[in-house]
């Protein structure tokens, strides 16, 4: 705007300093309460911190501890099963709704809030209701019976097998409504132009489908992607609404072996050291989606 | 539940600053009969002029208010008393942060009012840190009278007695335990069946001193066998249920037993149902000479440099020690008093029936301190016995399994 050589009028340089100064408080806090903080956990997992926080290094014991724990291995195995299952059912059930809902429906707008309205909801709300849902005693086991189909059984939720599978069934019914806005948006924003040709040409609507609208659906599925890990990860309050990692700790996640280690097992170490793999956990997730944003970008 | 402790965290950091003295207590008690309980405490306070300034923290059994606690210490602002259980009050005597009621404790003659077994957590390396309001007994069985009435048995006296019940109640059609499938209560039930099955000498060796192969011996076996039997007993519906609701299946008469701490009597008490016409409250069966599981309720006091604060601390102190305040919190409580020395006449015929029994085995050397609430060992030591403890009772191990995956994760928290 200004050249060197003239005096640099207040307007310009105001404007220059604006941006700046509105974001600098902003910046500050993130550095210090997520960058600060992230830096503190990881101080502390390797200390010695047991009830309160300690600034005595111990080296990586507390991930050597960590990982001999059974506790912690079926917490992440359970992850496992539960991020693969959470990710692939909610993409594919949010997809297909996806494309139903556009194919041009009649009453759209009354059915794309019914889907949409379970992401509204706290994960403890869905989480309480889906335990009574799901309890033999008084849900859908006992309303079967009542009804006269004696021979239903549905007690997973009460089975230490199988409770995980209860959780995978909650957090799809939450999540699910929001995939599928994510892909009709990304569907929405499919030039027409490109389907009507494919038409001409004679595809048939599987082929349209499968060769031109899922693959440009691909920055749609990165983001679902990328949010359903994140989330997976992070589970804690419906595991502690649902199952409270029962029946016997077997739907324990990392998130809530995070928890109680750190706070009421006085065993704050383990816990920060436990919260450290899951920042790297997400952040594998995390790095190769940012770095393929950027490439496009360019 | 402990997602609501975000909230309670940011609740309880704010604290006013007074210029009468006051105190701050710290507690988790916000159920009907533990507020209620409490006011007894801070009425005493307050007519003896000091204000009362009230920082509950829910949820979680206390361990909302432990966070809640850890982060007002790291701010270096700790509440004048707080309400703590077993080794969490020696750890934060260990740490420094404690002062005392000694010269009280003298002058009211405190080591004569108070049972050994509650001095062992409130007398910690020779000083009173910690004021006892009350003790609960876990070891405790809650039997429905209508159903012992309807197979015309009479309660057990020994786990053998125990165990030839359950078909007699099945064929009955009544569920002869009720329970609660929480690891904390699978934890409790555990140390019920240790004090009953092995006795109190078992229980110090096997739970207090924690050695190995106690741990992983014969009588651990056995008690384990115990656990596997009681899992036989309970419905399939088991799972994730809450203790009260485990109650009133008893209280109704669906099912015959629940083992559970004395708390439970709250909820007897609440559904209108009397001692000994509605229901028995007995100490389970023990096999091996007598034992009383115990657990100490009591507000730790945070050491204060203002005099004012020390006096006002003192008031608090001298409040909950008051005769008519003890009977009068326990009436609310449900538990007994911490005192052994009063006169018990206002109680409940199952609270003088305990209190009696913890003196009794306090003077016999056999009141054992609880592991599931953290008083026999540490919290970290607890949390992982609770994970194979839970573990056992969720699945079909054999017993020895179970000793040896107990004694494994108790090893390994060490």
């Amino acid at each position: 705007m200004s050249t060197p050589a003239s005096p640099v009028d207040f307007r310009t340089r105001l404007q220059d300093w604006i941006p700046k100064l509105v974001l600098s408080p902003s910046l500050a806090a993130m550095l210090v309460f997520v960058y600060g903080f992230i830096a503190f956990t990881v101080y502390l997992s390797f200390s010695n911190s047991r009830m309160l926080p300690s600034y005595d290094l111990i080296g990586l014991e507390n991930y050597v501890r960590l990982w001999n724990l059974s506790a912690w291995w079926t917490a992440v195995g359970n992850l496992a099963i539960f991020a693969t299952l959470y990710i692939s059912i909610c993409t594919i059930i949010g997809l297909t709704l996806a494309i139903l809902l556009d194919q041009k429906i009649r009453g759209e707008g009354v059915l794309r809030p019914i889907y949409l309205y379970p992401m509204a909801l706290s994960f403890i709300v869905t989480g309480t209701a889906w335990k009574w849902i799901m309890d033999p005693g008084i849900g859908l086991e006992n309303t079967m019976h009542l009804w006269g189909w004696t021979s239903f059984q549905f007690n997973w939720i009460k089975d230490r097998n199988m409770a995980i599978y209860c959780v995978v069934i909650a957090a799809v019914w939450q999540t699910s409504g929001f995939v599928m806005a994510m892909f009709l948006a990304g569907l929405r924003g499919i030039d027409n132009e490109i389907l009507k040709a494919a038409q001409i040409d004679g595809a048939s609507n599987w082929n349209l489908y499968r060769r031109i609208v899922i693959p440009l659906l691909r920055p749609a599925f990165l983001s679902a992607f990328v949010i359903l890990a994140h989330l997976a990860v992070k589970s804690y309050d419906l595991i502690i609404a649902l199952t409270g990692g029962g029946p016997g700790r077997a739907t324990e996640l990392p998130a809530t072996f995070m928890y109680s280690y750190t706070f009421t097992r006085n065993s704050m170490g383990i816990g920060a050291a436990s919260a450290v793999i899951m920042l790297m956990t997400i952040a594998a997730i995390m790095t190769p989606y940012l770095y393929a944003e950027l490439k496009e970008k360019k | 539940m402990k997602a609501l402790s975000i909230t309670a965290i940011l609740l309880a950091t704010a604290s006013p600053i007074l210029a009468d003295p006051a105190v701050e207590v710290m507690h988790f008690w916000t159920s009907g009969g533990e507020a209620a309980a409490l006011g007894v405490v801070r009425d005493k306070v307050m007519a003896d002029g000091v204000a009362w300034i009230d920082a509950p923290v829910a949820g979680g059994g206390g361990d909302a208010a432990k966070t809640a606690l850890q982060t007002r210490i790291a701010s270096g602002n700790p509440p004048a008393a707080m309400l703590m259980l077993g080794q969490n009050i020696v750890d934060w005597a260990n740490e420094g942060l404690l002062g005392n009621a000694d010269a009280l404790a003298t002058a009211q003659g405190w080591d004569a009012a108070l049972p050994l077994a509650v001095q062992e957590f409130t007398k910690i390396n020779g000083n009173y840190v910690s004021v006892p309001t009350n003790v609960h007994r876990t070891d405790m069985i809650w039997a429905s009278k209508a159903a012992f009435d309807k197979i015309g048995a009479s309660y057990p006296t020994s786990w053998a007695e125990l165990n030839a019940l359950a078909p007699r109640f099945r064929e009955a059609g009544i569920i002869p335990l009720a329970h609660g499938g929480q690891a904390w209560q699978e934890a409790y039930m555990f140390e019920a069946v240790a004090a009953g099955v092995g006795g109190a000498e078992f229980y110090r060796k096997a739970l207090i001193e924690l050695d190995d192969a106690t741990l992983r011996g014969p009588e651990m076996v056995a008690v384990f066998e115990q656990l596997a039997q009681l899992r036989s007993m309970v419905d399939p519906n088991f799972p994730g249920r809450d203790w009260n609701l485990a109650s009133a299946m008893v209280i109704n008469g669906e099912a015959a037993m629940q083992i559970m701490g004395d708390w439970a009597k709250g909820e007897f008490t609440n559904a209108g149902k009397q001692p000994g016409a509605d229901y028995a409250c007995i100490p389970v069966p023990k096999d091996n000479g007598d034992g009383f599981v115990y657990l100490v309720n009591s507000l730790s006091l945070f050491a204060q440099t203002d005099p004012k604060a020390q006096t006002a601390q003192e008031v608090l102190a001298s409040a909950i020690m008051d005769p008519a305040v003890q009977i009068a919190f326990n009436q609310a409580k449900g538990a007994i008093p911490a005192r052994t020395d009063i006169d018990l006449s206002a109680l409940d015929a199952c609270a003088q029936q305990t209190s009696h029994a913890l003196a009794a085995n306090d003077a016999g050397g056999t009141a054992v301190p609880t592991f599931a609430g953290t008083h026999a060992a540490d919290a970290a030591v607890v949390g992982a016995a609770t994970d194979a403890i839970t573990l056992f009772f969720n699945s079909d191990m054999p017993a020895e399994d179970g000793a040896a995956s107990l004694a494994d994760a108790i090893a390994a928290a060490l």
